[in-house]
């Protein structure tokens, strides 16, 4: 019943990428140093063309792109199609679980013709996959699907495949179509010719053409369709090989010791008090990292504990009671403006009222349900790591630094770990094997500890925010002024900060330095990759309106200081908060200016795509279409009932969506129940639909538990969010809300990212929904019932 | 260390281990099974779940030496991708997971509540399941595929 598993120094590339070419019939490694190449005689028109919109993003492929990973402008950097038919397709972007690797293998028999059982899609591997940065920020459509990359790569295939087909049967191009892996004349489906039979094992030897014609979504065939999960099978039986099941022979297991407190120092570790224990093999010290490796798991958990290490205390943490107002007067600081019309303050003196409302949202982590794991073989100067990172090419990188080897002889192979939502443990667990495989000279695996995967992540950014808006005497919004405050620390390792992240840190990096920056410069190019900008500003930067809305008045102004704690992205970083308070506030407006909320909000949107999302969320949901709060009927349970919406253009353009929240509160106690909640998203052209239902869903309720009870705490010296009583995150079994999703599909749209979308606006469109059953506003995430209870008695 | 028999999906073992080692190890590292997963290992989450004697048990906090000779059944002997056992079907036709690191613990557990409870109401359900978390929160779908399952198994 062993895991069967390759010699690590024997394997080239990933199993599944070796498997796959053997099977094609030749070797990846031959295919990219061979000279055989097709020669396709047909002008390549606007060869990297338009890249530039696409690639500003930052998602398409990543900015500074290993020199050495097959370059995206080749289209055999992302495609092989072998002397059996099978199409083998290479992808950056990883399936975390959001359905990814399904829809990208959509997306190439698509764009192929050829059935989607017959590709084969090679994930993350440095060896073989071209570097697209991480898979994050819901930036993997945008960067696949549109014209560049991997989409570009099939449509410009299929095009050299119909060249190619023209000139071997003697048909001018324009009357063949490629069918089923085929190249056939469309008069007579007779005259034909495969794929494996023109490629003959050759390379395509071509530019990626980002003119190409792509398949028009009234053609599609697979792509649209809600295809099943092929990992779902082996996911329902036991059988998938995540991270954590990765086995390799010799493979020796690491615990690691974290410090006694944020901050602390090593001080002494006495190996005695271990070194008799049974499979004790190692205790491995490297400036404040300690970790401890051994024969077996169990073993290792055991030294672990009994491991004599003595710490420095650390420096005493700001009160989390009075967090908020030491994050508004926290010194120095790094502010940016993201738009500023110079009027705020003027416009706001005219107006027939101002009203002004501050909102909180705590720290809060990703929490991944399994603990991350990762194994690593390090020997003499060689590396390969078996790792759930986000960014293999990025891990590549630091990896190399932290172990002082070159990165060309570091091998960094994704195993899907347990979801991430953004930065979990992934790239630190990875780091903590490597260190100890190195000193061991053995292959490592290191799972961590729920303690040291909860109280050491990159948390998601806690904020507070300060909302000013006028209103004129008809009840419109003529300015509105946003100001957040947020702590940072660390940040994703990217290319070159290993000490972005706790291992890193400890083992002797500095995070990527924080630079202070007081008064922020004028924005001078449009950016709302964090939601700073609310949807209902013209967003008006370098001369030209850029938003989503009409309030022409508008600043939106950030001011980052340092964390105590690490910190990075989680699922809508920056997004969902601003978003919160955003649409809490634009509540608050509406009943200043005694308006229906969804008729208020379609007033100041000019942006059409958010109309129609605002609308079919209302209609789906049957709003009722009145001024908010719900005039009270007493009611002999005591129990007050009330509907909320929100809405997001998720960074502006990439993704749009509302939500109607329906819920109950219980006036006595404050008890929370969300009966119903209504999303609708438009993220462009759907490739799968039930993919993008199951990510709404997700989002929908995973937002609800953020919003209900998440919220990382700490004491004088250490987050005491440990485990999951002390972090809550709803379970399966809670009373769950009925979940709608609407897609609203734009086939004439460039495709948009969708995993982040819904869940930005969750938090609005509840809070929303208890201030129309209550009256009371709820400005603080999470809606705990004592905060509720405490707002009603207010 | 010392000689334990363990009997996991019809086969029997006999294992050199620490006798305190927790459950979990012994399935994932001595014989190679990967249903049961590390989630909390304090027996909070459900990843690492296993049935023992048709109970659903916390392998992360179960010494293996309390289930020696007892019947062990992890996920993959429920069924497999050819002849999945009811609730595994159940899962795949509402595709109930997004990174299905935690399925191991939610069929397992829904598995042995549905054996105990076959009709079930949908709170029943629910407050069965009420030990067992998901991050990604396909909960919709997760219980749907649990009601589908118990149709099914009642035919």
């Amino acid at each position: 019943m062993k895991n069967p598993s390759l010699p690590v120094n024997e394997i080239p590339m990933s199993r599944g990428a070796a498997d796959a070419l053997a099977r094609a019939g030749f070797s990846r490694r031959t295919f990219i140093k061979g000279t055989g190449a097709l020669i396709v005689s047909f002008s390549m028109g606007g060869v990297l063309g338009k890249l530039a919109a696409q690639q500003a993003r930052g998602g398409a492929f990543g900015e500074n792109a290993a020199a050495d990973s097959p370059p995206a402008g080749e289209v055999d950097s992302w495609l092989a199609i072998g002397s059996d038919g099978t199409v083998t397709a290479y992808t950056g972007k990883e399936e975390l679980g959001q359905g990814m690797s399904t829809a990208q293998t959509q997306l190439v028999a698509e764009e192929l013709c050829v059935p989607f059982h017959r590709v084969n899609l090679i994930v993350a591997d440095t060896s073989i996959t071209p570097d697209q940065g991480v898979t994050s920020g819901s930036q993997s459509h945008p960067a696949n699907f549109n014209h560049n990359n991997l989409a570009g790569a099939c449509a410009t295939a299929r095009e050299a495949l119909l060249q190619l087909g023209s000139k071997r049967l003697n048909i001018p191009a324009d009357q063949l179509i490629a069918v089923d892996g085929e190249i056939r004349s469309k008069s007579d489906a007779s005259k034909k010719v495969d794929y494996a039979e023109l490629v003959a094992g050759k390379k395509f030897d071509l530019k990626v053409d980002t003119s190409a014609k792509r398949k028009p979504a009234s053609e599609w065939t697979v792509l649209g369709k809600p295809i099943g999960r092929p990992d779902m099978p082996a996911m329902a039986t036991g059988t998938f090989e995540y991270a954590h099941n990765v086995r390799v022979p010799g493979m020796l297991h690491g615990m690691v010791i974290r410090p006694s407190a944020v901050g602390a120092n090593l001080m002494n570790v006495d190996e005695s008090s271990v070194s008799g224990m049974p499979g004790f093999v190692k205790v491995v010290v490297k400036k404040n990292f300690v970790g401890v490796v051994a024969e077996k798991t169990w073993q290792a958990v055991q030294i672990a504990r009994a491991l004599n290490v003595t710490w420095s205390p650390g420096p005493e943490l700001p009160k989390q009671e009075t967090f908020y107002d030491y994050l508004r007067n926290q010194k120095p600081t790094r502010d940016t403006l993201l738009v500023n019309s110079n009027d705020v303050d003027q416009k706001l003196s005219e107006a027939a009222s101002v009203v002004k409302a501050t909102y909180h949202h705590p720290y809060q982590m990703h929490g991944s349900v399994g603990s991350s794991c990762a194994v690593a073989d390090v020997q003499g100067d060689k590396a390969t790591v078996w790792s759930p990172t986000q960014g293999v090419w990025h891990q590549r990188a630091t990896l190399a630094m932290l172990l002082g080897l070159k990165p060309e002889n570091v091998h960094v192979i994704f195993r899907r770990g347990s979801g991430c939502y953004g930065i979990n443990g992934a790239d630190t667990v990875t780091y903590d094997a490597a260190l100890l495989s190195q000193a061991a000279g053995k292959p490592v695996r290191v799972q961590l500890t729920r303690k040291d995967e909860m109280a050491w992540e990159n948390y998601g950014f806690a904020f507070t925010i300060d909302e000013r808006a006028g209103l004129d005497a008809k009840g419109n919004i003529i300015a509105w002024d946003h100001e957040g405050w947020s702590p940072v620390l660390g940040n994703r390792p990217v290319y070159s900060y290993p000490g972005n992240v706790i291992t890193g840190f400890l083992a002797g990096f500095q995070p990527e330095e924080f630079r202070p920056r007081s008064p922020a410069p004028e924005p001078a190019t449009f950016s709302n990759n964090s939601n700073a900008i609310c949807s209902y500003m013209v967003g008006h930067v370098a001369g030209a309106d850029h938003g989503a809305g009409t309030i022409k008045s508008e600043r939106a102004l950030l001011h980052n200081v340092v964390s105590p704690f690490w910190t990075g992205p989680l699922r809508s970083p920056q997004r969902l908060q601003n978003t919160f308070a955003h649409e809490s506030f634009m509540d608050e407006l509406a009943t200043r200016a005694k308006v229906d909320p969804v008729e208020f909000r379609l007033r100041h949107l000019s942006e059409q795509r958010m109309v129609d999302v605002v609308k079919a969320a209302a209609k789906a949901a049957n709003w009722d279409s009145r001024t908010s709060p719900k005039p009270r009927a007493t009611s002999a349970s005591g129990i007050a009932s009330g509907r909320g919406i929100s809405c997001v253009a998720y960074e502006g353009d990439n993704g749009f969506s509302a939500m109607v929240a329906e819920v109950e509160v219980e006036l006595a106690t404050g008890k929370l129940t969300v009966k119903r909640l209504v999303v609708s998203i438009d993220a462009g052209p759907i490739s799968n639909p039930d993919g993008l239902r199951n990510q709404s869903e997700g989002g929908a309720l995973q937002g609800m538990s953020r919003a209900l009870g998440e919220e990382v705490t700490w004491d004088d010296h250490n987050v005491t969010s440990i485990d999951w009583r002390t972090y809550h995150s709803l379970p399966l079994g809670f009373a769950v809300p009925k979940v709608e999703v609407v897609l609203l599909n734009r086939p004439d749209m460039p495709a948009t990212g969708a995993g982040e979308t819904a869940i930005t606006v969750v938090a609005g469109a509840i809070g929303n929904a208890i201030f129309d059953a209550t009256g009371a506003r709820i400005r603080q995430v999470p809606f705990t019932a004592e905060r509720i209870k405490a707002a009603l008695a207010g | 260390m010392s000689l334990i028999s363990l009997k996991v999906n019809g086969q029997t073992h006999s294992l050199d281990v620490d006798p305190t080692t927790p459950l979990l190890y012994v399935l994932s590292d001595d014989l190679g099974l990967r249903g049961p997963k590390f989630g909390c290992g304090l027996g909070q989450c459900g990843s690492c779940t296993v049935l023992v004697k048709g109970q659903a048990v916390r392998s992360c906090i179960t010494a293996v030496e309390s289930v020696q000779g007892v019947e062990i059944i992890t996920l993959e002997g429920l069924g497999t991708a050819d002849k999945p056992h009811p609730i595994q079907k159940a899962f795949m036709e509402e595709q109930a997971a997004q990174c299905g690191y935690c399925l191991n613990g939610v069929i397992l557990t829904a598995k042995a509540f549905l054996d105990k409870n076959p009709k079930a109401t949908e709170k029943e359900i629910e407050d069965g399941m009420s030990r067992v978390l998901c991050r990604c929160f396909t909960h919709t779908r997760m219980l749907r595929a649990i009601g589908r399952a118990k149709q099914e198994m009642a035919r």
